[in-house]
């Protein structure tokens, strides 16, 4: 396709400058011809088809027309239009000024500064969100790298370029009976190199060589060009990046690896679970992968590669389920103004809960209104803090927790509810086990305001734990009740 | 347009009609009926003169490998079974509409058929990519056609060109309106209105949305329990009443 005149006229578009010219599209921006507003600036990509260019080409496009017309949220440039592919093909959509994590992290390179951890958790959290969020729209996104990722100021990520990625809901046109590897070498999970698409967790495990990447300025699996070199992810582990900057903490790099796993079982099983630990550093669980400070040696790798030579690969699970079945799982834990038996029946519903859902991490939350006071604040802080996790980890003993991570969180607000909620949304919890703040029977008071409000508005299942009333002064009770109505 | 694709309707009228009042709803414009219109089911009168209706109002309706019964039992299937049954609910004038009736049709871009394309009287089922990629090639000659929908094998199903030389299959979620750009060329069965078999009880049709380029397929409840009751008191085989049941 020759390229589009600045100021001509396409589909109603009047095409403005040429911004970026790459190997696969042209990408102008573009006003509305006849001068109309619109609601947001635009762009329009042109996807280069060639002579001798693959079918992929044309397939690829077709992929990120049918999706950027379905898929929601902050994290994917909205849709305007799309060119017939008979004709002139083109998808018209929001330009949203950014910086692509490939020119961010090229900044550090030229300057020759490494990525500040505190940056590294800040933008690999944000990323995570935004791979979540496309996975909780059965969408898995399979072509993750630097410069797919549009950094926005107000550090929101937005994804790009989806031609390569997977709806579980519509036929997967890139499929072939002969699988191969589809994506971009670097970033591609092991699972991808031997043809599977559609798992979530190949999104996991680009994110986990992106922020190696910005961890250490080097990719973990170097730039493959061969076949033997792309399978090299089946078995190798990569240099820890603690040997590549020792400042880096072991968290970071138990995180880092973890996401790196060549099983994808052994990764974090969904998206969320990695922005969770990204944001609350203390609470990660460390083993002996972020300890490391030395590349494994030959028999481990020998051994590995033995293993992946027999591997079997199981078809994808839907990405909703495979969220759903690993859920973050958030007690809210009362702190006081509760009796023994509904903290009783808290703990059983948890267990029960987790039971049935192995993998899935429980954190346990409560809030303490804010109102220390004055010289002794710090100190007070620390100490009512300690008090609860000491309280917490008492309650928790009975749980079964293998297979389980576990983790703490004294949220200090006026307002219960509210600083709830926005727990749970901010860590994409999808299960909120809460009870009910009770005084005998007068349980009514209390459902009635700070619980039921939680309810209506929580973005995600809530199970309401209350505790067992008798059976004939309940129904006095509400017989009472409908009196009054 | 919006083209309503029912097949296997199997003289189940409750699951006809929740199919059609559902097409309806949805701004349906016109409809497509693939054939195995009587057959198992209880209301083979009802049904043809349902179908006879729609014909008047200008649907498609092809024929299918039940719909010439016949006043004996020819073999041993449980089809068979119901066909000396089904002959004496209907008229000679029914049955002489259903023997009537065409083995395909073609509809602007859209080939229908009750079994498969390359050989619409011999009643093949289109179980795999490979009966599928017949079919297709069988229409070869006409470049038109993108569309090829079918029923007969009682199972949703949707087959397309992937990346590679060779049809790949895909199964749809029900209520999804999955995008079937006319670039590439498009093959399904739309499963079955009145007798389920892949273990859900609901009925099964497809809507073709020729405008947006989509198609959706749908699952329906009715009252599949009333229907099974009705086939136990018209004695017909115990086993098809079951199966309503249990949608296998």
């Amino acid at each position: 396709m020759s390229r589009l005149e600045q100021g001509s006229e396409l589909d109603g578009f009047r095409i403005g400058p040429l911004i970026h010219a790459g190997a696969m599209a042209r990408i102008y921006q573009i006003s509305y011809a006849d001068g109309r507003e619109s609601l947001f600036p635009m762009v329009m990509k042109v996807p280069l088809m060639r002579e001798g260019d693959g079918a992929e080409n044309i397939v690829s496009f077709e992929i990120e027309h049918q999706l950027l017309q379905v898929l929601q949220g902050p994290h994917v440039p909205r849709f305007v239009a799309a060119g017939d592919l008979d004709r002139v093909p083109y998808l018209a959509m929001e330009y949203l000024q950014g910086l692509t994590v490939d020119a961010w992290l090229k900044k550090f390179k030229e300057s020759r500064q490494g990525v500040s951890v505190e940056a590294i958790t800040r933008i690999g959290a944000a990323l995570a969100q935004a791979v979540h969020s496309l996975h909780q729209q059965n969408v898995c996104h399979l072509d993750l790298k630097p410069a797919n990722a549009l950094l926005l100021n107000d550090e929101r990520i937005v994804l790009l370029d989806v031609g390569l990625s997977c709806h579980a809901d519509y036929p997967d046109l890139m499929a072939e009976e002969f699988r191969k590897a589809v994506g971009s070498p670097a970033w591609i999970a092991p699972e991808q190199v031997v043809g599977v698409r559609g798992d979530p967790r190949s999104d996991v495990f680009a994110i986990g060589v992106m922020l190696y990447e910005m961890a250490t300025g080097e990719l973990p699996f170097g730039f493959p060009v061969t076949q033997g070199g792309l399978r090299q992810r089946l078995w190798m582990s990569p240099r820890p990046p603690r040997a590549w900057r020792a400042d880096l903490p072991e968290w970071l790099q138990e995180i880092i690896l973890r996401c790196l796993e060549p099983q994808a079982e052994q990764r974090y099983p969904s998206a969320a679970h990695v922005m969770f630990d990204l944001r609350h550093p203390d609470q990660v669980r460390i083993t002996e992968r972020g300890k490391q400070l030395r590349g494994r040696g030959f028999w481990w790798h020998f051994k590995r590669w033995i293993r992946a030579a027999g591997m079997a690969y199981q078809p994808s699970p839907l990405p909703t389920q495979q969220i759903n079945e690993v859920p973050i799982v958030m007690v809210a834990l009362p702190h006081d103004d509760i009796s023994d038996s509904v903290m009783i029946a808290l703990r059983q519903a948890t267990a029960r809960s987790l039971g049935t859902r192995p993998g899935a991490r429980l954190a346990i939350v409560t809030v303490v209104s804010g109102s220390v006071s004055g010289s002794d604040k710090e100190r007070s802080e620390t100490w009512l803090i300690r008090h609860h996790l000491a309280a917490f980890k008492k309650w928790a003993e009975s749980i079964d927790l293998a297979g389980h991570q576990i983790s703490f969180h004294v949220l200090e607000s006026g307002d219960v509810a509210q600083a709830l909620l926005r727990y749970a949304e901010g860590n994409k919890v999808s299960l909120i086990i809460m009870g009910a703040a009770t005084r005998g029977l007068s349980m009514q008071r209390f459902v009635a305001t700070v619980p039921i409000k939680r309810v209506m508005h929580a973005p995600c299942t809530v199970i309401l734990v209350k505790e067992t009333t008798p059976f004939d002064a309940w129904s006095s009770q509400s017989e009472q009740d409908l009196r009054k109505e | 347009m919006k083209l309503a694709l029912l097949s296997d309707l199997h003289a189940n009228l409750p699951a006809l009609e929740a199919c059609l009042a559902d097409a309806h709803a949805r701004g349906a414009t016109h409809h497509a009926i693939l054939g195995d219109i009587v057959g198992y089911g209880p209301h083979p009168a009802q049904v043809v003169e349902r179908c006879r209706s729609l014909q008047e109002a200008g649907a498609i309706i092809l024929r299918g490998n039940h719909d010439q019964p016949t006043s004996s039992p020819t073999g041993h299937s449980w089809g068979d079974l119901t066909t000396a049954w089904t002959y004496q609910q209907l008229s000679e004038q029914q049955r002489d509409w259903l023997s009537s009736l065409p083995l395909t049709a073609t509809l602007q871009s859209i080939f229908l058929v009750h079994a498969t394309a390359e050989a619409p009287a011999k009643w093949h089922y289109e179980l795999d990519e490979l009966m599928a990629e017949r079919s297709l090639l069988a229409l070869s000659h006409d470049p038109e056609i993108r569309y090829v929908f079918g029923g007969h094998v009682h199972h949703q199903s949707l087959y397309y060109q992937g990346n590679g030389r060779r049809l790949m299959q895909f199964t749809p979620r029900a209520g999804v309106a999955i995008p079937v750009s006319p670039h590439r060329r498009w093959l399904a069965t739309v499963g079955s209105v009145g007798q389920p078999r892949d273990g859900d009880t609901r009925a099964n049709y497809a809507l073709l949305d020729v405008m947006a380029k989509t198609l959706t397929f749908h699952r329906i409840s009715y009252d599949h329990r009333r229907v099974a009751q009705e086939m136990r008191a018209f004695d017909l085989p115990k086993v098809l009443a079951d199966r309503l049941e249990r949608g296998r």
